[in-house]
């Protein structure tokens, strides 16, 4: 197989770590799916599946001081950048210990302690956010990168201009990447898309960037380093353009029928999990070595998934707490309103 | 004590807090040559262009951009330039700003204040007169401020600046050039506290920014009439002081409400709701009529609520039998 075949200078090491990470992200879905199918996961999820070497390769490069904004498809991005896979598992499920006691559900996980300000539930909206957090670095006179990941379909947002427009100007430190996986929801982005695409729209502005095959982790994980480092050195915002498909369905409640059955398998071919174990293999690991690499990454997350299904359910009363300082109101509940039952 | 305008107070105001705390910035258009009114004069000249930035028109980024730099530990105040203009970053006030407490289980605030100069003034028609302060109301997660005279706009301002949620700030047009008292002392107002201008017992008028001022007038007619009110200005409407509201209609049995955003809907019939519900007396509102606010004057003054207006429409609570059910009534 001639993808079996690694190249010589191949970062073994580097292709191991994002190996491990993707295989871990896979596993988070797959495991979030079989949840919500079972009625566990209440609300929608938008997996991510076949995007995960976007997710590796980028939150990868970034340091743990760096601040990374991410989509409503971004359980991928908080795990590579260091969320805790039981919080987030457990807010899938909206329970305690969930990254916000079960307050946001997937779209809004967030864990500020590794610098991961959110996914959001809003289209685009981070782009703007992203800038403002940059924003705060330079006012501050911090060492931190932002890292703004949206995707194909929020370049048609007004955000998109503005929050570029914004970095441009002030010269702002932020990564933008478009994760294209060729979909808003359920309609070709390209149906949507005036012009030459997202790169030439950044490139409009001043931003300057590299379109990458959002497949090949490590060719993601070197376009970021490339990128972050010309930000590092006080050159501005750089874009990154990732192409790639997602393998799932839009939601778990998506059959995916606005495309064939032969396109999506003709695209699992280029399964980015599936390329690294075969370059992998080329290098030198054999099937053993593959397989425990894969136990190792998945066993975390069995085990995150195996607690957050036993964790408890939050405290009714946490539904007011956190509102704002003044003003806010008490619990309304009474003798009369029937109590949740599990 | 000093004598200034409501307009140099609000400045006065951001420039004490921008001295004490360096994580406060303001961001909005034209800011550098002292913002559409010149209540940002001086202020770039003392706090140069990092601290007193310029903005593009880019109402949504101007928000988000504050958005996410509070969440990134600095406190932002964010110029809207007319009220009106802050409904094109809608989203990130309601869904971002307002939210974002909450829905990462407090993991983070959103320090941040938006002023937005509300009211008719001077022709302003349609887009530029709008008082929108029952939408923010509603938005849990917002705190609402509507100050009415230059102390207030001092006091409240800072106060503001020093919470730690999103507080939406309304500043009247109309107000600008009032003349008052500012206490030569740094005060930093009470969140959530209504100031009684008139101590009365016949009956209460609540109010806000600059109906206040009517409101007075018409109390002032009224008690050359023998009737005296008790005359509460809110300040700010979320949270708002149902304690001195209530405490003051249990005393005199009647409330009228009086504001110059659109009645229906508007804010007073929150506070009218509330003083029913708890003290079953006759209420009345006082607001615009459900029109967009025309250009030409003599239609435009079609909406505003007067002080002969609310004069009138407290006699005619007066003459309304208070409810006799409640032996707590007189
Ligand atoms: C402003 C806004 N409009 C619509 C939606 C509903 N919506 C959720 S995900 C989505 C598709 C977004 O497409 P894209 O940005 O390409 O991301 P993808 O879902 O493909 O990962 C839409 C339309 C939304 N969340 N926000």
């Amino acid at each position: 197989m001639i993808e079996a075949e690694a190249p010589r200078d191949l970062d073994r090491a580097r292709l191991v770590t994002l190996f491990r990470v993707m295989v871990a992200i896979r596993r988070f879905e797959e495991l979030a799916l079989e949840a919500a199918r079972e009625g566990l996961v209440t609300g929608a999820i938008h997996p991510s599946i076949g995007q995960e070497a976007v997710a590796a390769g980028v939150c990868l490069e970034l340091r743990r001081e760096d601040y990374l904004l991410s989509t409503h498809r971004g359980h991928g991005h908080s795990l590579a950048k260091g969320a805790d896979p039981f919080a987030m598992a457990a807010e899938l499920m909206g329970r305690k210990g969930g990254t916000a006691n079960g307050k946001g559900g997937s779209m809004h996980i967030a864990d500020f302690s590794v610098g991961m300000l959110g996914a959001n539930g809003v289209v685009a909206a981070n782009i703007g956010i992203a800038a403002g957090a940059a924003h705060a670095v330079r006012l501050s006179g911090e060492d931190r990168v932002v890292c703004c990941i949206f995707g194909d379909g929020a370049v048609n947002r007004g955000p998109f201009l503005e929050g570029l427009n914004w970095a441009a100007i002030h010269r702002l430190p932020v990564l933008f990447v478009c994760e294209d996986n060729g979909f808003a929801a359920t309609t070709r982005t390209r149906a949507l898309t005036a012009g030459p695409g997202p790169l030439a729209r950044a490139r409009a502005l001043g931003i300057d960037g590299l379109e990458v095959d959002g497949n090949d982790a490590l060719a993601v994980s070197e376009a970021t380093r490339a990128l972050l480092a010309e930000i590092r050195g006080g050159n501005g915002p750089r874009f990154l353009h990732a192409k790639t498909y997602r393998l799932c369905g839009h939601t778990q409640a998506d059959a995916g029928t606005y495309r064939s059955a032969e396109e999506v398998e003709e695209q699992r071919k280029r399964c980015p999990i599936a390329r690294a174990r075969a370059l992998l293999r080329g290098a030198g690991l054999d099937e053993r070595a593959l397989s425990a690499l894969e136990e190792e990454a998945r066993a975390p997350i069995e085990a995150a998934f195996a607690a957050a299904r036993a964790a408890p359910w939050p405290e009714p009363e946490l539904a007011f707490t956190d509102v704002q300082d003044f003003g806010a109101e008490a619990p309304t509940r009474t003798p009369e309103s029937a109590p949740w039952r599990r | 004590m000093a004598q200034m305008s409501y307009l140099e107070a609000g400045r006065l105001a951001l420039a004490e807090e921008m001295r004490r705390d360096p994580r406060v910035w303001a961001l909005g258009e034209d800011l550098g040559r002292g913002g559409v009114f010149g209540q940002y004069r001086g202020l770039q000249e003392e706090f140069g262009p990092e601290r007193i930035v310029d903005a593009p028109i880019s109402e949504a980024a101007i928000m988000a951009v504050a958005v996410g730099a509070a969440m990134a530990g600095t406190r932002p105040v964010v110029e809207m330039r007319f009220s009106d203009f802050a409904l094109c970053a809608v989203d990130e006030l309601v869904n971002q700003a307002a939210k974002a407490r909450y829905m990462f289980g407090g993991q983070c605030r959103v320090p941040l204040v938006v002023r937005e100069p509300i009211g008719m003034w001077r022709s302003s028609a349609a887009q530029h007169s709008q008082s929108l302060e029952a939408w923010y109301v509603h938005i849990p997660g917002l705190v609402v401020l509507a100050p009415s005279t230059p102390a207030d706009n001092r006091a409240l301002l800072k106060a503001a600046i020093r919470c730690d949620d999103p507080v939406v700030y309304l500043e009247h047009k109309n107000l600008w050039p009032l003349r008052g008292e500012v206490p030569d002392a740094e005060e930093v107002a009470e969140i959530g506290r209504a100031r009684r201008l008139r101590f009365g017992e016949d009956l209460t008028i609540v109010s806000w920014s600059a109906t206040v001022h009517a409101a007075a007038d018409a109390a002032e007619a009224l008690a050359e009439e023998g009737i005296s009110v008790d005359l509460l200005d809110l300040r700010s409407l979320w949270p708002w002081d149902r304690e001195a509201v209530l405490e003051s209609v249990a005393r005199t049995g009647r409330l009228l409400v009086a504001h110059e955003a659109v009645r229906v809907a508007g804010f007073g019939a929150e506070v009218a709701a509330t003083v029913a519900e708890e003290l079953g007396v006759p209420v009345a509102r006082l607001g615009a009529p459900r029109v967009p606010v025309p250009y030409s004057p003599p239609l435009e003054a079609e909406l505003h609520v007067r002080p002969e207006a609310i004069a009138a429409a407290a006699r005619r609570l007066l003459e309304r039998r208070a409810t006799p059910c409640d032996p707590q009534r007189r």
